[in-house]
């Protein structure tokens, strides 16, 4: 199983961001480094949802968006570390549309679920495999740190 | 020009992050990057040789798919290219 670190500040302003987008879905981008068997996270980006035609079972971050976090996250000497999104509604497991829309191998994908607008269970899979072809969702272990907590 | 490699893809391009490349178009440029780094080509291609649906290329800002000329767009040495599978989902 994979660890997942995320800074405290971190971990409040995903589930903040699900619990202000309810009843629909929240996304953004997980930025930090590489650890042995995991990521270290130290900020998350919030991006917006394109789905505006079913914003409240799906989501989509524009590919513009996306090279903006990326090369802000380079200037910074860190990488886009994974992906978070909310499930209103729905339990804090991937779904077969996450599955097949994952395309980040070795990245971690972050799912909260947002139970009549309040943030209930966070769980964060990591998309394993050595291909698009043998793709699968393992769930990673979530370390909360409790320091550096300044860095959202 | 200057190839940004996406954090999933940097293990098939030995972990780097950008990759520079002499090329005079698009396509030529993703051609030298995946001759010098050979596992890229089946994250980047299908079996026929098509970029794969889910692999985003931006030439500085702007989308390739939207350029008139797409992967056939000339390219200067200032030039940076961004690879970018796409990411969505939901429940």
């Amino acid at each position: 199983m994979g660890i997942l670190h995320l800074t405290r500040a971190v971990y409040d302003e995903i589930r903040t961001h699900g619990e202000e987008t309810y009843p629909n879905e929240c996304c953004g981008a997980l930025l930090g480094t590489a650890i042995q068997n995991g990521w270290n996270v130290v900020a998350a980006v919030r991006a917006g949802n394109t789905r505006t035609d079913s914003a409240h079972n799906r989501y989509n971050i524009s590919g513009i968006e996306l090279v903006k976090i990326e090369r802000d996250a380079r200037r910074q000497g860190l990488g886009i570390a994974g992906f978070y999104h909310s499930h209103p509604d729905h339990p804090a497991h991937w779904s077969l549309t996450d599955l097949s829309e994952a395309h980040w191998l070795g990245c971690s994908y972050v799912i909260t679920a947002v139970a009549k607008g309040k943030a209930a269970l966070t769980n964060s899979f990591r998309l394993a495999g050595a291909s698009e072809e043998d793709k699968r969702f393992e769930q990673d272990t979530i370390v909360i740190d409790e320091e550096n907590t300044n860095q959202s | 020009m200057t190839i940004f490699i996406p954090t999933p893809l940097r293990p098939f391009a030995a972990g780097k992050d950008a990759i520079e490349v002499e090329a005079a178009t698009i396509a030529a440029a993703l051609d030298s990057l995946t001759q010098a780094h050979p596992d890229l080509r089946k994250h980047l291609f299908t079996g026929e040789g098509k970029l794969r649906a889910f692999v985003n290329l931006y030439l500085n800002d702007e989308d390739v798919r939207y350029l008139p000329a797409k992967e056939a767009t000339a390219i200067t040495a200032a030039d940076t290219l961004s690879i970018i599978p796409s990411i969505a989902g939901g429940c």
